[in-house]
């Protein structure tokens, strides 16, 4: 019994794939993989339809590095302030204070962008449309701070204490101990937090569906409505979408995208974790 | 004998972590050039001792004191006292080796770089003097871009003290420098220890009886936060004053 | 100046940099609740949580939403938290240090990390079509414990793992079975770290709204769901859709929404950090 259900996340991971694999499939037996990577234009739902994946790519990629822009700076500076500058006692109140940040629904982060940040990005660059990937992207920046600074601090305290202690006896303050020492010595846990972090981004959704706009667009300007791949399933999604036709098949083939992208970064911080986790035993 | 080494002198010293004593009016004289061994029970405020001398209690939130410290003559606890520069005076090795994750050479060299040489060749003879003063120059000299982490425990422990070496401090502190190695390792650093205090003030705190007379000059018993007895190291294993002393090294309690 | 002082300087400054980044991500956050009181507070009465759906939006209410959220809330945990319990026991008590521990083990981070609405899609064709339950509040509920299920394994191997191995020898010494083990002696110690992680994989689920729209949740239900079938929409579909809309009134009536919203997430994740405190003060190993 309890064997079966350790079995099931093997079969949530059989199902997920086969999903998105069988209803992928029968997309490309419909659209070339080639018009699919090729193309530049994503209409499925339009009279002309054309089946190119790079606009909602492009899309995904800039509201992800513009959120990492934000979180990465801000979480990493946090991180070693938590672990190298801070009080025990504060860092055990701000620490905890900050994850607040990763528990707010995202639903509610996208109400933020839209109502808030927009309207104040429009204050200062007066021809910013009213969706853009700049405000998304900055919000998405602010909810993953969290996980940047608190797996950074987490694997910089998992440094030996003694390592630090030896750059102090050496004359170092503690800014030099930090970037010199304990970062290095933390890279791999760092590298894993940022990978994290890159993932989540790519796979944020409600922020970039209410903030970013509808208009799959191959481009890098910031301004300018767009459109990701979450944001193009919740698009069909909320729409009447008839099981079977080639507009439904268009978000498996989405998602597909979208689950390679995470597969890959999610094995890449899993390896480099083992690793890690080996160098210290 | 040339005194190249510095005096080390505490006045009426209490240290506080919290509201816990974990020092109790300490007055001691360190000589310059000689060995001081600080032994005692475990929790008996020997390493706290120690780590009084180069400030190293500073970053513990919860650590307070009172008295003075005077290294030459100068309150090392005094507001004008810049901490990383009285550092880089005062080597110290650590119980565990703990050499950083990088080459044999970066290890040496990185109290210089921290302190912005920028001198390529000076680093490069530094580096290599500091291997030599720890006996370690003949078993690493082609490998000086090898991972640090790649070389036996005892070798690690005398790069730790070449690494201390490098940025010429005037005190070494050690504490419980050889409790990871084994016997072999073990009386290497001790032979090294007898070399370094023709140019050094060491101090070394020890959980080793045999160690502590085989080494030190003098010797000071810490219990329960307070300095017992201070003397020269013979007077201290031969004719202890005091009986808790007495109990001590012939191993009653420990 | 000398280096040592430069250095001294340098390294004060970047606490200070430390310090503001640290506190600016918590002042956004307080400048953001303070905006959603102050747009949805004044829109929030019994009314509000009384109305059904309405075109005007000083008549709309989020009845079925809340009603929809609560539903959402205690089918996901009676299904995630027996079986995530249950597997995570598993791995950390049972399974060998084989191969198929450490491909569970891969697999368990993977689920982790695959983005939410992956999962919906993964509901849609499998609760939805394969299983025929539509878009019911089943197929819903199904779905976000599939997502919410890595999470509680991770919690619960964690919590299993933290009691020391002599309370096992103890109870093996005394000729318990290793299930009896289990049940009196490692689930009672672990209660506190589990509940923990079971509490916070639900208000991660009470948040989730891209599944949910995936699998078909609907942003406009006429009635209350009455039974596990029903069709249904949830607080966070409610405030996207209401988001979505032009009239400001809209606006104001999803700050007020998202005030719950936050609240039952903010009680939920109090309560969790309360248990952890409570369990780590009181168990001292």
């Amino acid at each position: 019994m309890l064997k079966l259900s350790g079995l099931i996340t093997v079969l949530t991971t059989i199902g997920i794939i086969w999903v998105l694999f069988s209803e992928s499939f029968s997309f490309f037996k419909e659209v070339s993989l080639v018009e699919f990577l090729t193309d530049d234009q994503w209409t499925p739902l339009f009279a002309n339809k054309r089946f190119g994946i790079m606009p909602l790519i492009s899309g995904t990629l800039l509201t992800t590095v513009i959120a990492l822009s934000v979180a990465l700076p801000l979480g990493l500076t946090i991180a070693v302030y938590l672990s190298e500058y801070a009080p025990n006692k504060v860092r055990d109140v701000l620490k905890p204070l900050l994850e607040i940040l990763a528990a707010v629904p995202t639903v509610v982060y996208g109400f933020f962008a839209l109502m808030v940040v927009t309207p104040f990005l429009k204050t200062i660059f007066p021809n910013i449309s009213g969706f853009n990937a700049l405000s998304a992207g900055i919000v998405m920046g602010i909810m993953i701070i969290p996980f940047v600074s608190s797996l950074s601090e987490d694997a910089l305290r998992a440094v030996p204490k003694s390592l630090r202690e030896a750059s102090y006896g050496l004359g170092a303050t503690r800014l030099q101990t930090a970037f010199k020492v304990m970062v290095p010595a933390a890279s791999s846990g760092i590298v894993v937090s940022v990978i994290l972090a890159f993932s989540r981004a790519i796979g944020e959704t409600m922020i970039v569906a209410i903030a970013a706009g509808q208009q799959p667009r191959l481009t890098f300007d910031p301004f300018v409505p767009i459109e990701t791949i979450t944001a193009y399933i919740v698009q069909v999604s909320l729409g009447d979408v008839p099981h079977g036709s080639l507009e439904y098949k268009t978000i498996f083939a989405a998602g597909m995208t979208l689950f390679v992208f995470t597969f890959i970064l999610n094995n890449l911080s899993f390896w480099i974790r083992k690793k890690f986790r080996e160098e210290y035993e | 004998m040339s005194q190249t080494g510095h005096k080390i002198q505490s006045k009426n010293v209490d240290v506080f972590y919290g509201d816990k004593k974990a020092l109790s009016n300490i007055n001691l004289d360190i000589t310059p050039n000689s060995v001081t061994a600080l032994i005692g029970p475990s929790g008996c405020g020997k390493s706290t001792y120690l780590r009084l001398l180069n400030r190293m209690n500073d970053y513990i939130d919860t650590f307070s004191m009172t008295g003075e410290v005077l290294i030459d003559g100068q309150d090392i606890y005094s507001s004008k006292i810049e901490v990383e520069e009285l550092r880089t005076n005062i080597g110290m090795v650590f119980q565990k080796p703990n050499p950083f994750p990088k080459s044999i050479f970066e290890n040496v060299a990185y109290g210089l770089k921290i302190q912005g040489v920028k001198d390529k060749k000076l680093i490069a003879n530094r580096v290599e003097t500091a291997l030599k003063q720890s006996a370690l120059w003949d078993e690493v000299k082609d490998d000086l871009k090898k991972p640090a982490l790649s070389l036996s425990g005892g070798q690690q422990q005398r790069l730790c003290i070449a690494r201390a070496l490098a940025v010429d401090p005037k005190i070494i502190l050690m504490d419980e420098p050889t409790s990871a190695l084994d016997p072999i390792s073990t009386a290497k650093i001790e032979e090294l220890i007898f070399e370094l205090k023709q140019k050094y003030t060491i101090v070394i705190v020890t959980h080793n009886m045999q160690q502590a007379g085989r080494v030190s000059d003098y010797t000071a018993f810490f219990y329960m936060g307070e300095l017992i007895e201070f003397d020269e190291t013979t007077n201290i294993f031969t004719h202890p004053k005091e009986e808790r002393t007495q109990n001590y090294i012939t191993g009653r309690f420990g | 100046m000398n280096k040592v002082q430069i250095n001294r300087i340098k390294d004060k400054s970047f606490g200070v940099l430390g310090l503001i980044a640290t506190l600016s991500g918590l002042i956004i956050l307080g400048f953001f609740i303070g905006q959603i009181l102050h747009e949805g507070l004044n829109r929030l009465d019994m009314d509000f949580l009384k109305d059904l759906p309405s075109r005007k939006p000083e008549k709309a209410g989020i009845y079925t939403a809340w009603v929809g959220t609560l539903w959402i809330l205690v089918m996901t945990t009676l299904f995630a938290f027996p079986l995530g319990v249950a597997a995570g026991i598993y791995l950390e008590e049972y399974a060998k240090k084989s191969k198929l521990s450490s491909l569970l083990e891969i697999n368990i981070s993977n689920l982790a990390g695959v983005p939410s609405i992956i999962y919906g899609l993964l509901g849609l064709e499998i609760f939805g079509r394969v299983m025929h339950l539509g878009n019911s509040l089943l197929a819903g509920s199904l779905t976000l414990a599939l997502l919410i299920l890595p999470i509680i394994i991770v919690a619960t191997r964690e919590a299993v793992r933290a009691v020391p191995n002599s309370l096992r020898m103890a109870s093996y010494g005394l000729g318990a079975s290793k299930w009896q083990t289990i049940w009196n002696q490692i689930l009672p110690a672990s209660m506190g770290g589990i509940f923990t992680g079971v509490i916070l994989a639900i208000s991660r689920a009470v948040g989730e709204t891209a599944p949910l729209i995936v699998v078909g949740a609907l942003a406009y239900v006429p009635f209350a769901p009455s039974g596990p079938m029903d069709e249904f929409t949830v607080l966070p579909i409610q405030i996207f859709n209401w988001i979505s809309r032009p009239q400001h009134g809209f606006a104001v009536n999803a700050a007020a929404a998202i005030i719950i919203l936050l609240g039952i997430t903010f009680i939920m994740n109090g309560i969790a950090v309360y248990l952890r405190n409570r369990w780590q003060k009181k168990i001292n190993w």
